[in-house]
């Protein structure tokens, strides 16, 4: 598979921890890619090195097919988690001062910005200073100045943090509308709602380690057990009598008097019929659906596992 | 090469455009000309008229002392000096010269008023009476004015250093003053800039643009392009000061004070002949060497293109050192509050150096001169104090120029080298007070 960044057996020592201990990623063009992880796991260090703000300690990086070097830097646009603009500077001003330290030539920027302040509605505000902005406007500014020069490759940490629900959905039909267009996105955060949402694939990063990768749907697939919740009417006593020693019963809700939901984990040589057939004689069965994990769960479980196996 | 360059621009055009900086600069000028110019209209004009009234128990000996512009004399006949003074609260009379009996012994006579004339007002009647006296003392010797004139003696004692090549050249302290002058602005520079590079960093850094900027330059371009950036508005401010305030002075020379240089102007004030009255002019320069309104004084005998090369050179290098300290102490903090306890060890040679340069006006060439002006810290302020009373014979040596200046060089490369480790690792550090061992750390394993 040719993909736009290799990174790998990438290490980070700082003086007193490690920051990232032998990460291996390989993220596909053309999707967006969900770094995932608990705050200091290494999110932050990993796009540090992608940035080429600071360098690997171990370890090498690949940006199509090519060793990563500071040229690559215009071909990535980078929207940090805790962000900011120069406060007494005006909004043309400094869109395309950064715009030009990217790379861009004076007309090529003027053009690309002209373009994006009026998508986002804001060619007003061409000469106000940031500080005049309320905070959401200045939200929009940043996000035009991460994509301005159409990077290849656009890392957002945590990008819908701080924004209200109408930019944030702005911003989010915005970076698929980036990925429709060919761009790839690597987008950091602990939501993991925004990841179901939006995310390709995604790898998690635990205590400087990568614990997880791959496409949602395969992990998704791979980590949802054999476990099914049924609804269905009767007693829920009859219901959990009926099962046997290979079903074990998770839970039980109950929805309006006596329909009931109930998730059961089968032993791996059943299946959903045998499962039918045991209880179909004691409840009326309304339905029957595999449970898939939330990310959420994943993520927690991925960590439980991990947790216990350094404690064995 | 090309980033920096943008960087530079952006730095400096943020900061000439800002309306402080035009009103400094702009206001800067015709505040010291408006206070250099008020100081010497003080000490040099007198708008008061002033009516003296001449008690003279010698008289009619001075009976005929001749008024000028703003001096009126009155000869007080038949009364006394009791009587005089009862007058002067009772009159228009400002004054009244008491001329005693004795004059010729005790050459002291008077002056009682009301409001205290100005010293110039003061010379001219001490002259007046002087010359009556010297008339008074001539006849009672019987010796001709002309005779007088060829005896008293104007001794003066050159002293002269002596070098090597047997050539001679007058070792000219005043001069130093004009290196103290520059020492004093390199300092004043340093400082102002020096902070303004600090908080530029505090400011990118504390808004978070820093980490945005830093993902299409090198930190170490971003550090060199701000301080690049403010030593040229520094240089530019320097040299909009050096120009206008050199222009108001000229032009308030050539008018207000126009009077003061003119030997002709002088002759009608003090009624004598314009021959004199040019010695008059002369003695006027000699005693007053370091009046900036002096047409031949140190102003002139200073090498401009010299002192001014050399004070951008020594500025420039001070500055990069200087401001690459200030860099690092901003990186390193996340508030100006902050900064107090690294600016301590930043501040420290650079205000030693001021202080001591008036210490190296007195002794351009002792131990203290020679090693401040060797070490990078101190040498931008020190060698420019020195540098002024000239190069090579009766100056100071010439290797110990290229010494100072090649050692500056060094001293700022390595500070930078090593403000850029701590400004690199300290941009990207938040919410954590550092500790100087910390610093340590950054410098040693980056």
């Amino acid at each position: 598979m040719n993909s736009i960044l290799d990174i790998k057996g990438v290490s980070k020592f700082y003086t007193s921890h490690t920051a990232l201990d032998q990460v291996d990623l390989s993220i596909s063009p053309n999707k967006i890619f969900g770094l995932l992880g608990p705050n200091g796991a290494g999110k932050t260090s990993l796009i540090r090195i992608i940035n080429q703000i600071t360098g690997p300690d171990e370890g090498a990086l690949f940006f199509n097919g090519e060793p990563l070097q500071i040229h690559h830097q215009k071909n990535i646009g980078y929207l940090p988690e805790e962000r900011g603009l120069y406060k007494k500077m005006k909004v043309g001003e400094q869109a395309l001062y950064l715009a030009q330290l990217k790379g861009m030539s004076k007309s090529e920027a003027m053009a690309s910005l002209k373009e994006w302040f009026e998508k986002f509605e804001i060619s007003g505000w061409w000469n106000k200073r940031i500080d005049e902005l309320s905070k959401g406007m200045q939200q929009k500014v940043q996000f035009i100045v991460t994509v301005m020069h159409r990077p290849q490759l656009l890392i957002l940490d945590e990008p819908f943090s701080g924004f209200d629900p109408i930019n944030a959905k702005l911003i989010r039909d915005e970076i698929l509308k980036l990925r429709e267009e060919g761009t790839t996105v690597i987008l950091s955060t602990h939501n993991m709602e925004s990841v179901e949402e939006i995310c390709d694939d995604i790898a998690l990063i635990y205590q400087s380690k990568k614990i997880l990768e791959g496409s949602i749907r395969d992990v998704k697939e791979a980590r949802s057990g054999n476990e099914f919740s049924v609804t269905y009417q009767g007693d829920h006593m009859a219901f959990a009598k009926a099962l046997w020693i290979d079903a074990e019963l998770k839970e039980t809700k109950t929805i309006i008097n006596n329909k009931h939901c109930s998730t059961i984990k089968l032993a791996d040589n059943k299946t959903p019929n045998d499962l039918l057939n045991a209880i179909i004689p004691h409840v009326n069965v309304l339905g029957l659906e595999k449970v898939t994990p939330s990310m959420n769960d994943i993520f927690i479980d991925r960590v439980n596992e991990i947790n216990q196996g350094n404690h064995e | 090469m090309n980033k920096t360059w943008l960087i530079i621009q952006r730095e400096y055009l943020v900061r000439v455009k800002k309306k402080s900086f035009l009103l400094i600069t702009f206001l800067g000028p015709l505040l010291i000309a408006a206070g250099l110019s008020l100081v010497i209209y003080l000490s040099v004009k007198e708008n008061i008229q002033h009516k003296v009234l001449i008690i003279d128990e010698k008289a009619p000996a001075f009976n005929n002392l001749q008024d000028t512009k703003n001096i009126e004399f009155n000869y007080g006949t038949g009364m006394n000096i009791g009587q005089a003074r009862g007058l002067l609260f009772n009159s228009d009379y400002t004054c009244v010269l008491y001329i005693p009996r004795n004059i010729e012994n005790s050459n002291v006579s008077k002056l009682y008023y009301k409001k205290q004339p100005s010293s110039s007002v003061i010379r001219v009647i001490e002259d007046k009476v002087e010359n009556v006296v010297e008339e008074l003392k001539l006849k009672q010797y019987n010796i001709s004015r002309e005779a007088f004139y060829d005896v008293k003696t104007n001794f003066v004692l050159n002293s002269i250093k002596f070098t090597k090549n047997g050539e001679e050249e007058k070792l000219d302290k005043a001069a130093s003053y004009v290196g103290f002058f520059f020492g004093a602005m390199i300092y004043i520079f340093i400082f102002l800039y020096g902070i303004q590079v600090m908080r530029g960093v505090i400011e990118e850094k504390s808004n978070r643009i820093v980490e945005i900027i830093i993902t299409s330059v090198k930190p170490f371009q971003l550090m060199m392009g701000k301080i690049i950036g403010v030593a040229l508005v520094s240089l530019t401010q320097f040299l909009l000061w050096i120009i206008l305030t050199s222009g108001i002075l000229t032009a308030v020379q050539s008018t207000i004070f126009k009077d003061y240089y003119d030997p002709a102007a002088i002759a009608v004030q003090t009624q004598v002949t314009p021959d004199i009255a040019a010695e008059i002019q002369k003695e006027n320069v000699n005693q007053n060497k370091f009046d900036l309104l002096d047409p031949n004084n140190i102003i002139n005998r200073t090498n401009w293109p010299l002192m001014i090369g050399l004070f951008i050179f020594y500025f420039l290098g001070g500055f990069l050192l200087y401001s690459a300290l200030f860099a690092a102490v901003g990186s390193a903090v996340d508030n100006e509050t902050d900064t107090q306890q690294f600016m301590l060890p930043v501040t420290l040679p650079l205000t030693l150096a001021y202080v001591l340069s008036s210490s190296i006006v007195d002794n351009p060439e002792g131990p203290i001169a020679f090693w401040l002006s060797i070490i990078p810290f101190t040498s931008p302020i020190a060698m420019l104090v020195r540098v002024a009373i000239g190069i090579g014979d009766g100056g100071i040596p010439v290797w110990e120029l290229v010494l100072s200046m090649a050692l500056l060089v060094v001293g700022f490369l390595v500070t930078v080298w090593i403000a850029a480790k701590i400004y690199k690792t300290g941009i990207l550090m938040h919410g954590k007070k550092v500790s100087y061992a910390e610093l340590w750390k950054w410098i040693v394993y980056n």
